[in-house]
């Protein structure tokens, strides 16, 4: 493929953006990963879903992890939070091994998974109250971050009466209400579309901005990853490894116009070229169909160029 | 439409009571004429009533009358219709009998206590099977079994056990009841959308919290239409259930009325049964709707 406009490299970044990511390295260390290793038995035999993945991930620093599909990045990000469990390595967060589910990592799914016997005021006291809280200090805090979500209106309101956007904003307050050392998130506007998900991005980044919380967000959109992360974790597949860690060379504060600057576009292919490598080893194209001419050569149609 | 589909039935009924010549087997005499064993009154069949006419015409003897009518097994929607009504006013032949709304009581608290009885271990036990690998396995296998027996062939000894009035009676609806009832539940609860407990484990939920506050309320609307068809079941054992050791209830009122041939009463009181049982599912069915506002309703996404 021919490149139109004569493109940076991605790794050049302006003295700003560098003097921030010195900065942002010598933050402590929110969660790290070390020698993390999955293995699944199946009747096929065993397959290696993830192998040897190393990063860290530093305070209140903004992760997002890219991959083809079938690279893991569930797996990973379910692992990072406890709901499956690692074959090899550590999970490390603050400093501590964690195994299992905890309220420390709050997780935000792509299916929403609020729960739709409980309004949404009720759905963000859930994990207050599984921690302790009393119902009207609960009640109280719940308040704050639903209003912080813009939803004040609908605290009364049960999850199926809600958009979608409103639902996952719903699900982030819940996931923050815990106040979590990092907040996962796994494809979490997947299912959202266009302009809903712009919309979500901006929020995110408001609130990421404003609240002392760090973030690692999974997802299959290069547009999206570039826009939100600091940093991008590419996976690759079969085994899952890490390919490579990309600093975005995109200054923050980020919006919407960066998304054609020459940075944003750099990177973009970069990761172009990380996650669609030309596939012509195993003998066929995957990206073509085995197609023949349909249409007789005397159609009124003759060519459709 | 759920009116016509009710009404159909009734047409139906309604063209063969009272369109002569459609079915009509019988005669009922209303002049016995010179036919020595036929009283007014009498339903005989139609054969034998056109041969006695042909011979009394053929001896020139008073010929016999009557109409047309259908066995007394088959009565008229209109009879029905005040069976419903003199069903309830009229005493029972005996003194010891009973009354038939107190044989409606009588039915209406076996099926209650059996259903409840039930409900009280399957509900639970249900919902732990559902919930918990380590249950499903211990409690399934034998249920499995057990829900083939049929719960009617325990009469006997249901009788022997818990004597012959309403215990064993309420032990036949339990029997038919409780197996159905744990698998019908846990299957309800396995299909609880794991990424639900998923999300409240990462919101600090631990195991008792996981089912009391995320299983539970989680299946309660799918458990409850659950129980709705449970209980509609549970009437099918009662029938059952009613025969063994003393009949009593609903189904001694229908035997009874059938030994006297008040056919009228005996189609009134199944009726009733039809009408408790659709009566109770509509009025659970909008109860549920108030209990569980969260469940999208109808076509609404």
């Amino acid at each position: 493929m021919k490149h139109l406009l004569d493109l940076p490299s991605y790794l050049e970044q302006d003295d700003e953006v560098r003097d921030r990511f010195d900065r942002l390295k010598k933050r402590p260390v929110a969660l790290s990963v070390e020698h993390l290793g999955k293995e699944f038995e199946t009747p096929q035999g065993t397959v290696t879903a993830l192998q040897d993945i190393n990063f860290k991930v530093h305070k209140r620093e903004f992760v997002c992890v890219i991959g083809p599909s079938g690279c893991g990045k569930s797996t990973l990000i379910r692992i990072l939070a406890g709901l499956e469990s690692q074959t090899t390595g550590e999970v490390m967060l603050d400093g501590k091994a964690v195994h299992g589910p905890g309220p420390d990592r709050g997780m935000v799914f792509q299916g929403y998974t609020l729960f739709p016997w409980l309004t949404v005021k009720k759905n963000v006291m859930f994990g207050l109250e599984q921690s302790g809280h009393g119902k009207v200090a609960a009640s109280d805090e719940a308040r704050q971050w639903i209003d912080l979500v813009g939803l004040s209106k609908f605290e009364n309101s049960y999850p199926h009466q809600l958009s979608g956007g409103m639902k996952q904003r719903v699900a982030i307050a819940r996931a923050l209400a815990n106040q979590p050392r990092i907040l996962l998130m796994d494809e979490p506007y997947g299912a959202l579309d266009a302009q809903t998900r712009a919309r979500m991005q901006a929020y995110l980044m408001e609130i990421w901005q404003n609240i002392d919380i760090t973030i690692l967000f999974i997802t299959h959109d290069l547009d999206e990853a570039i826009y939100l992360a600091d940093r991008i974790l590419v996976l690759k597949a079969h085994p899952g490894e890490v390919q490579e860690i990309i600093e975005v060379p995109v200054p923050q504060p980020r919006s919407p116009e960066q998304l054609l600057s020459p940075e944003f576009l750099a990177t973009k292919k970069r990761l172009e070229e990380l996650i669609h490598p030309d596939q012509e080893e195993d003998g066929t194209n995957s990206d073509h169909l085995n197609m023949v001419r349909m249409v007789p050569v005397d159609h009124e149609v003759e060519s459709v160029f | 439409m759920t009116a016509v589909s009710f009404l159909l039935p009734l047409l139906l009924w309604c063209l063969f009571s009272y369109v002569p010549w459609l079915w009509h087997p019988k005669v009922e005499i209303s002049e016995p004429g010179s036919v020595s064993y036929f009283k007014a009154g009498m339903l005989v069949d139609r054969e034998l009533f056109n041969k006695e006419t042909l011979k009394a015409q053929e001896a020139s003897k008073v010929v016999p009358q009557g109409t047309p009518a259908n066995p007394i097994y088959l009565p008229a929607p209109h009879e029905v219709g005040e069976a419903f009504y003199t069903a309830f006013t009229t005493p029972p032949k005996r003194r010891t009998e009973k009354w038939l709304h107190e044989s409606l009581w009588d039915s209406v608290q076996v099926i209650f206590w059996g259903f409840f009885l039930s409900s009280l271990v399957g509900v639970p036990l249900g919902i732990l099977a559902g919930t918990y690998d380590f249950f499903s396995r211990l409690f399934e296998p034998f249920i499995e079994f057990f829900r083939y027996l049929p719960a009617p062939a325990f009469g006997a000894l249901a009788v022997a056990i818990l004597g012959i009035h309403h215990a064993p009676k309420i032990a036949i609806i339990f029997i038919g009841t409780f197996f159905q009832q744990v698998l019908v539940i846990a299957n309800t609860t396995r299909k609880l959308d794991p990424s639900l407990l998923e999300a409240a484990q990462t919101l600090g939920a631990k195991n008792k919290a996981l089912l009391f506050r995320v299983v539970v309320p989680g299946v309660l609307p799918d458990l409850y239409r659950d129980m709705r068809i449970l209980l509609g079941w549970a009437w099918t054992y009662l029938i059952v259930a009613e025969l063994i050791g003393t009949s009593s209830g609903i189904t001694w009122f229908i035997t009874q009325q059938a030994r006297y041939k008040n056919f009228d009463n005996v189609f009134a009181a199944i009726m009733i049964i039809g009408i408790i049982g659709l009566a109770t599912d509509l009025l659970l069915a909008w109860l549920g709707k108030r209990m569980f506002p969260w469940q999208r309703q109808g076509a609404k996404a």
